[in-house]
């Protein structure tokens, strides 16, 4: 770990980190045989859970759906090789909430046979930006980048805006993780054909694909690729390897010195963000008709054998990929699906490779963080956060459960990059302390929303029955009142009818 | 000697005025009422003696009747409370519960409409002689349907 950086002109602190890339990246990406077993989580995306549209014992083909997605917000799932359906059961996962998700598994019959495509997908150009964003959503991408938001969702959001640019996110800032480099190297085409899909689909003119500088090859692949295409509505844009610069915030500071709103979305400030693998999965399904059925992921860290990226199918467990790449050596410790600083760590290996999974990191011993002491206020959290926050004023906050500071100082705003955590000299576990305390807060914001309706609602009800017992005061005293106007008249005439009635008798 | 007595008398003349404003010019209650009735759960329970929270809170501001009678909102709720009057914090009359719903047994349900007119917050649907149900979502686990029920079919669950 190196000293803070202050030598940025347009982002705010930042670290530059060690970057323990080139064990994963001397070999090309090795593309993993079909496992026997298969587990898909049916939910991979953020948003609304899918539904498993396939029964226990069923056959499944090869790109066939089987989890499709009801809400507004979601991505269906396929089935990555053909094989039978065996189970839909709770299954681990590496999720930032709870340990077990409904996984439907499938034991692969070895024939990888393929469900019927389209014959001759059409071409993406001669498709409406329209038809296109639908396609898209039929093919279960989702941001590859880490965040899993449906892709489809997020174009469909970026139409109703006014863009200016397309930045294809290739900085991957975080130590250890290498597949969006070897991507790159490897899939330069599709990559740039994914950004003319896109720039299609949003009808765009301008494309920045956003490679860090410590990329050389991935940049020299690229660069042919682009000449080879003549295409000058892109162009390559090399920023400085600082973590956390590929951030999507980050990176459109980085690239465009426009600043993203608090709360915002790149979309304000004119910008799509979509990582070179998601462009990649666009490309492999429009016009290869190949939906997300697999995703470039490195195996790394001292506790794996033979680092390598491999190309694996999604719902391969993590323990048949790490076979594949020689096995763990004798130091490993602790397994963690991501990155070492917005990773998670899980504790068996049991659990698939989702759409999500960048990374598999096996690491000889957790990253020391030492013992905790008391915050000196030395302000070196905020040198280095990129988004120009107080850790360390939020911190003080937090002790106190002062959620209203909190927000004040701009809590929601914390991407949880780590680097506050990195540099504390009282290694206080900063953004852990933070994403409780922004938990905290979403669930005081549902209980006050919550408070609020009750109280409308009691007000509402005591109001009707002030309005009915009004009308009912208001109605009797009316006839009442009909009743004293009327009575003598009618007294009269009951008598008469009385006395008439006798006289007959 | 003389700008001593000159800032004495201001010093004085500002003293009344300001204890004479104090008395006279009344204090704006009504928005008080309002702060405290937003700390309070809004379960509209009644078991702090009051029908509802903002009765409960008006009494708490006008007739200093104590902060510590909610046991929906808790200790929490005491807290703030107790930070935002200025008053002292005190231990809770009743024990403190935690959030429930209610749920109607459907199949025991006869249909008489005693816990709809109870419902504070209008969160049971039904009709004379028609299955009750309660509105999960509306629910603040306020007990009051529980006692009015002839059959007992009503019962309150945790919601976690």
């Amino acid at each position: 770990m190196s000293a803070p950086t202050y030598d940025l002109g347009k982002l705010h602190g930042g670290l530059r980190l060690q970057a323990h890339k080139s064990a994963a990246t001397a070999e090309p990406i090795k593309k993993l045989p079909i496992p026997a077993q298969l587990v898909l989580p049916i939910t991979q995306h953020v948003g609304d859970p899918s539904q498993p549209i396939v029964g226990i014992g069923e056959r499944v083909l090869k790109g066939q759906l089987i989890a499709e997605s009801d809400g507004t917000l979601g991505a269906p799932v396929h089935a990555s090789s053909s094989g039978k359906v065996v189970a839909i059961e709770p299954w681990p996962v590496s999720r930032r909430l709870g340990d077990n998700a409904p996984c439907i598994v499938i034991e692969c019959d070895g024939e990888d046979c393929a469900i019927e495509a389209l014959e001759n997908p059409p071409g993406f150009a001669t498709l409406s930006p329209d038809e296109l964003l639908t396609r898209i959503l039929q093919g279960g991408i989702v941001g590859l980048g880490g965040a899993v938001f449906p892709t489809a969702q997020k174009l469909m959001q970026a139409v109703t805006c006014e863009l200016e640019y397309l930045i294809l996110n290739g900085v991957e800032c975080e130590p250890y993780i290498s597949c969006d480099d070897v991507l790159m190297r490897e899939y330069a085409q599709e990559v740039l054909g994914g950004a003319q899909i896109l720039m299609h689909a949003l009808q765009l003119e301008k494309c920045y694909i956003a490679v860090e500088s410590d990329k050389p090859e991935a940049i020299r692949q690229l660069g042919e690729q682009m000449a080879e295409l003549e295409d000058d509505r892109i162009v390559l844009k090399l920023v400085p390897t600082i973590y956390p610069s590929g951030g999507e915030d980050q990176l459109v500071q980085l690239v465009t010195n426009l600043e993203v709103p608090t709360g915002g979305l790149p979309t304000d400030v004119g910008c799509l963000v979509q990582n070179v693998g998601t462009a990649t999965a666009i490309y492999a399904w429009i016009v290869n008709n190949q939906p997300l059925l697999s995703r470039v992921t490195t195996v790394t860290g001292d506790g794996v054998a033979q680092p390598m990226n491999v190309e694996a199918r999604i719902g391969t467990t993590v323990a048949d990929i790490v076979e594949f790449a020689g096995g763990y050596t004798d130091r490993a410790q602790q397994l963690i699906i991501g990155g070492p600083m917005t990773g998670k760590s899980v504790t068996t290996d049991r659990v698939p490779l989702v759409k999500a999974t960048n990374c598999i990191l096996v690491l000889s011993e957790a990253p020391s963080i030492g013992d905790e002491m008391p915050c000196i206020r030395c302000g070196d959290c905020a040198a280095v956060c990129p988004i120009q926050l107080l850790p360390q004023q939020l911190f003080w906050y937090a002790c106190a459960d002062n959620e209203e500071k909190m927000r004040l100082h701009g809590l929601v705003d914390c991407i949880e990059c780590g680097c506050c955590d990195l540099v504390c000299p009282s290694h206080i576990p900063l953004t852990a302390d933070f994403r409780t305390a922004k938990a905290r807060i979403h669930e005081q914001a549902i209980e006050k929303a919550r408070a609020e309706r009750a109280r409308a609602r009691f007000e509402a009800r005591n109001e009707r029955l002030e309005n009915e017992q009004r009308t009912r005061d208001d109605e009797l005293a009316q006839q009442k009142e009909a009743a004293k106007q009327s009575g003598p008249a009618a007294i009269a005439e009951i008598l008469k009818r009385k006395q008439e009635q006798q006289d007959e008798d | 000697m003389t700008a001593v007595v000159t800032i004495a008398i201001i010093a004085l003349l500002t003293g009344l005025a300001l204890s004479y404003a104090k008395r006279s010019l009344p204090a704006k209650a009504s928005s008080l009422i309002e702060q405290v009735n937003k700390l309070l759960p809004q379960t509209q329970c009644a078991q702090c003696g009051y029908p509802g929270c903002r009765p409960y809170a008006a009494a708490i501001v006008d007739q200093d009747i104590g902060i510590n009678l909610c046991p929906p909102g808790g200790d929490e709720t005491m807290r703030r409370l107790a930070a935002l009057l200025g008053r002292e914090t005190s231990p809770l009359a009743e024990q403190a519960i935690e959030p429930m719903i209610a749920v109607i047994d459907e199949s025991r349900c006869i249909g008489c409409t005693h816990c709809r007119n109870a419902c504070p917050v209008d969160a049971i649907v039904g009709a004379h002689q028609l299955m009750h149900t309660i509105i999960e979502a509306e629910c603040t686990g306020c007990e009051l349907c529980i006692a009015p029920c002839p059959v007992d079919c009503i019962s309150l669950r945790s919601v976690a």
